[in-house]
């Protein structure tokens, strides 16, 4: 898909004969995320959908408590030290970003009083700028105003390289930040920035913190601030207790920026265990409200479904599960390393082998047999309406086919039914990490590779050494020893770029760097560099889009990997909850301030 | 008795040593690495990573590493957790109170069922009651916790819909409500360690009993003409534990080993569940704090042992 047929769809989509939500849906299927299709449409002056509450309180609290379950427990609550998304949802109940992002990848205004976009001229032309009007009266939980000095604070907070922050990333691209007045800052970018809202926005990255508590505390003191342990935010909820590794409690903050709201008068978020007895408490006893991430089989939610007391939610975000073909060769040795960037796979170089491998994975019955409503065969590649579809972009399980393709290029079976040319066999390692439907999926591709005389010999490693990030340990998947390999793909942040990286040249994970690179498949294409460099300073969100969607199609036309099921985001709510609207953009909590429940 | 405790202390401190020499080598030789989750987000730039890792000493030579946790434990430092971003004393105290509570009171309920079953068993052996009891130890002892911790929950949580099946530390009640729900989560986890233990130490003391019952001076305290229960209490219960309480002691190390697993499954936020997080995360501090307690645990409970069979039982003497 073009920038033409781009254009056409969002001209589709404003004479009303394509819904919003279809549109972003399509571009999701097209491998990109959702709030980059938001601003496409923005751009192009679509008005946006805001969500909708269906409980509208007089008066707040009276609500009484919320109790949540994280089956990994929070450790920490500096959003800037967040290990993981359990971190970052348990600061997100204190503190609050500029902006979130809703279902629909939406900028949503928290603590800026509006959104910036090229209409209302807060985002430069030149994308060199954005300028933040902040909310007036917001304080922060000690009653101090939360003002632009704050904003300010943050960036150099994460800056300094002594502070260690882990939310660096996005800020990295900033050069100054102008404070206009008490309550505006103008962000200024190095290049142009066509993504401005990566820094503060969202959970992840964009949380702001108090000046006046931690300023004392930046660079190599600031593990010694004592509001690391004790937040004081601006959000719904005002920090009560905090056990690392257990347990949080917060209660009301009375003076909170928006009116009539929290509806409860406290928040419990409980740490530890497993995700199958968190599905229980909520979904089949009800003891708790809402549980996060069930990493559970479908038939298993469905059958405690059956009670009635709560219900399983799930929503599209952006994993996926895929698997990734070696350019290089994992069994020849090189200067040291195996997977060389030097050497070249000496079957999997052949195109014809790759499209037989594409042939031969079944995602229908990886679909229906493992994952069931929990992975979706990324059928989206094609099931999206024909017009839509790239020509390469097509998934097929067909042995015949496979069979055919290897056929016609020389590939002969022996008698062991292997088939083999110039005396080098198809037979490859397959490695994946220890989780029960990773190995199933593993059975079902090498049954069927087995019928095109493929022979697959399946590995699995245990996830704490696939997924660690030690340069000495072969087994991980930063090293990739062998030639194929299967893991999820976590695409959750809102902008393509930094994910897209994965294919580029300059990223090839290599012993030089300690394997810590996420070029992982080791491929290179000029063609692949050339979009992504112009992607990044591209500013028209529609012509930006369809650079991604070249790149994802080069990614799929040449076979570098082999996509199985989209992951959604899977959570576990009680019926007698309201409005707990999920968003796969953004933590958990992103709208915990508007959650209520029956009585 | 003071010279052979002083011995016995100083004979302690290389056993130590070796013990946190050898901890330490082997989690230093695990895979895995604290900042995992940091690796497989696209969103951290891998220097961020890099700097974490030499802002911790990750990336120094193992003895250099050894040296240092050594000479900051001598100063009573023990050491930084990464993925907190607090000290380790502090995590540890924050989790000792609920391992106290459920551990004590699982061995106050083990002692409660175990001796008074232990002693009936053992003055009608064979009979009825006895039968019953040993069947019952039996499967008590061959059932580990985590299989009857399902099994409770699944009876009393799902489908009797009695007890909560999540340990919560914090409770926001007062007065009796806060005492209420606290036994109410406590029955679970208790019991299941409780009775766990009381199966082995039931029979236990049946066998102590056994022994003691047909010993000479408990004929001779009945022909003094002493009531029964003042015999039993007075000479048979009180020399049968003499084995009973050093077997308890020695239990003590183990019984904080069961408990690991009973924490996870009840989430009660104890030391265990501490030390199983921690592995999962890779967090080395607080994984070796809590290891080598466990290990100091079963140093000091050996000695604790020995000491107390010498002064429940005064024929037994130090050299």
């Amino acid at each position: 898909m073009d920038e033409r047929e781009l254009r056409t769809l969002i001209d589709e989509v404003k004479s009303g004969r394509l819904s919003r939500r279809r549109f972003v849906q399509t571009m999701v299927g097209l491998g990109l995320t959702a709030p980059l299709a938001a601003q496409m449409l923005a751009s192009t002056g679509v008005a946006q959908a805001q969500t909708k509450w269906t409980f509208n309180p007089t008066k707040r609290g009276g609500g009484g408590i919320v109790k949540t379950l994280w089956w990994q427990a929070p450790t920490l609550l500096n959003p800037h030290f967040a290990n993981g998304t359990k971190d970052q949802d348990a600061c997100r109940i204190f503190y609050e970003p500029l902006a979130s992002y809703d279902p629909d990848g939406n900028v949503i205004p928290v603590l800026a009083a509006e959104a910036p976009s090229l209409q209302n001229g807060q985002v430069a032309k030149d994308g060199l700028s954005v300028t933040w009007r902040l909310k007036k009266n917001v304080q922060w939980h000690d009653g101090k105003p939360f003002t632009a000095d704050d904003v300010v604070f943050n960036w150099e907070y994460v800056m300094d390289p002594a502070t260690a922050a882990v939310s660096v990333g996005p800020y990295r691209d900033i050069v100054r930040i102008d404070k206009l007045d008490s309550h505006t800052v103008k962000v200024v970018f190095k290049s142009p920035t066509p993504f401005w809202a990566a820094a503060f926005c969202g959970a992840a990255t964009g949380t702001i913190i108090p000046k006046h508590l931690f300023q004392a505390y930046k660079g190599d003191k600031s593990r010694e601030a004592p509001t690391n342990l004790k937040p004081v935010g601006t959000g719904p909820y005002r920090f009560v207790d905090f056990k690392p590794g257990d347990i949080v409690r917060g209660e009301l903050n009375p003076s909170y920026h928006v009116p009539n709201r929290p509806f409860f008068d406290q928040i419990e978020m409980k740490g530890g265990g497993d995700a199958v007895s968190a599905a229980r408490a909520v979904i089949q006893t009800g003891e708790f409200d809402y549980a996060w991430n069930m990493q559970v089989e479908d038939e298993i939610l469905k059958r405690l479904e059956q009670g009635g007391k709560g219900r399983a939610d799930i929503v599209a975000g952006g994993n996926i599960e895929h698997i990734q073909l070696n350019t290089t060769d994992p069994w020849t040795e090189v200067d040291g390393e195996r997977s060389s960037a030097k050497t070249k796979h000496p079957v999997l170089s052949d195109p014809a082998v790759r499209q037989a491998l594409n042939l031969l994975v079944d995602r229908g019955s990886i679909q229906e047999e493992i994952y069931g409503r929990t992975g979706i065969a990324t059928a989206n590649f094609v099931n999206a309406p024909s017009r839509f579809v790239s020509k390469n972009t097509k998934w097929e399980f067909n042995a015949d086919k496979a069979n055919q393709i290897l056929e016609a290029a020389g590939w002969k079976r022996g008698a062991d039914g292997v088939r083999a040319k110039d005396g080098k066999k198809l037979k490859f390692v397959y490695q994946t990490s220890i989780n029960a439907p990773r190995q199933k999926t593993q059975a079902i591709v090498k049954q069927a590779c087995s019928k095109a005389g493929i022979d697959l010999e399946l590995k699995s490693v245990t996830a704490n050494v696939f997924f660690s990030s030690d340069p000495a340990n072969p087994d991980t998947y930063s090293h990739f020893y062998t030639d194929l390999q299967m893991y999820t793909t976590t695409m959750t942040q809102p902008d393509p770029q930094r994910f897209m990286d994965q294919f580029t040249s300059w990223e090839v994970s290599a012993k030089d760097n300690k394997f810590a690179l996420t070029n992982k498949t080791r491929w290179r294409n000029e063609e692949y560099d050339r979009a992504w460099k112009a992607a990044e300073t591209e500013m028209d969100p529609v012509k930006r889009a369809a650079l991604f969607v070249k790149m994802n199609d080069l990614v799929i036309q040449n076979i570098v990997v082999i996509p199985v099921v989209f992951r959604p985001r899977v959570a576990a709510i009680s019926s007698r909850m309201r409005d707990v609207v999920q968003s796969g953009w953004d933590s958990d909590f992103w709208a915990l301030a508007y959650w209520s429940k029956q009585a | 008795m003071s010279k052979y405790l002083l011995r016995r202390t100083l004979v302690s401190i290389p056993v130590l040593a070796g013990i946190s020499a050898v901890l330490f080598t082997i989690l230093a030789l695990a895979p895995g690495d604290p900042f995992e989750e940091l690796a497989t987000n696209p969103n951290v730039p891998p220097e961020v990573r890099m700097n974490l890792r030499a802002k911790f000493g990750l990336d120094d030579p193992l003895p250099v590493r050894y040296a240092r946790w050594v000479v900051s434990m001598m100063r009573g430092d023990w050491g930084f957790s990464f993925v907190s971003r607090v000290d380790v004393d502090t995590l540890i105290l924050q989790r000792l109170p609920a391992t106290l509570v459920v551990l004590g009171s699982a061995l106050l309920l083990a002692i409660l069922v175990a001796v008074p079953i232990g002693t009936y068993s053992a003055l009608r052996p064979y009979s009825i009651f006895d039968q019953v009891a040993t069947t019952l130890a039996f499967i008590g002892f061959s059932l580990p916790t985590f299989f009857t911790g399902l099994l409770f929950i699944l009876l009393f949580s799902i489908h009797l819909d009695w007890l909560p099946f999540i340990y919560r530390a914090d409770i926001g009640a007062t007065g009796w409500r806060w005492y209420w729900e606290h036994l109410r989560q406590a029955i679970m986890p208790v019991a299941v360690l409780g009775l766990f233990q009381a199966a082995s130490m039931t029979r236990f003391m049946r066998a102590a009993v056994l022994d003691v019952i047909r010993l000479d001076y408990v004929n001779t305290a009945r022909a003094k003409g002493l009531s029964e229960a003042t015999t039993l209490v007075k000479h048979v219960v009180r020399n049968a534990l003499i084995p009973v309480v050093t077997l308890v002691a020695l239990q003590v190390p183990g019984i904080f080993g069961g408990a690991i697993v009973t924490e996870q499954i009840f989430r009660v936020p104890g030391i265990g569940s501490l030390l199983i997080n921690s592995i999962l995360a890779n967090d080395t501090p607080v994984v070796m704090a809590v290891t080598f307690i466990f290990s100091c645990l079963v140093v000091a409970s050996n000695l604790a042992a020995d000491l107390l069979y010498g002064w429940l039982d005064p024929r037994i003497s130090y050299r």
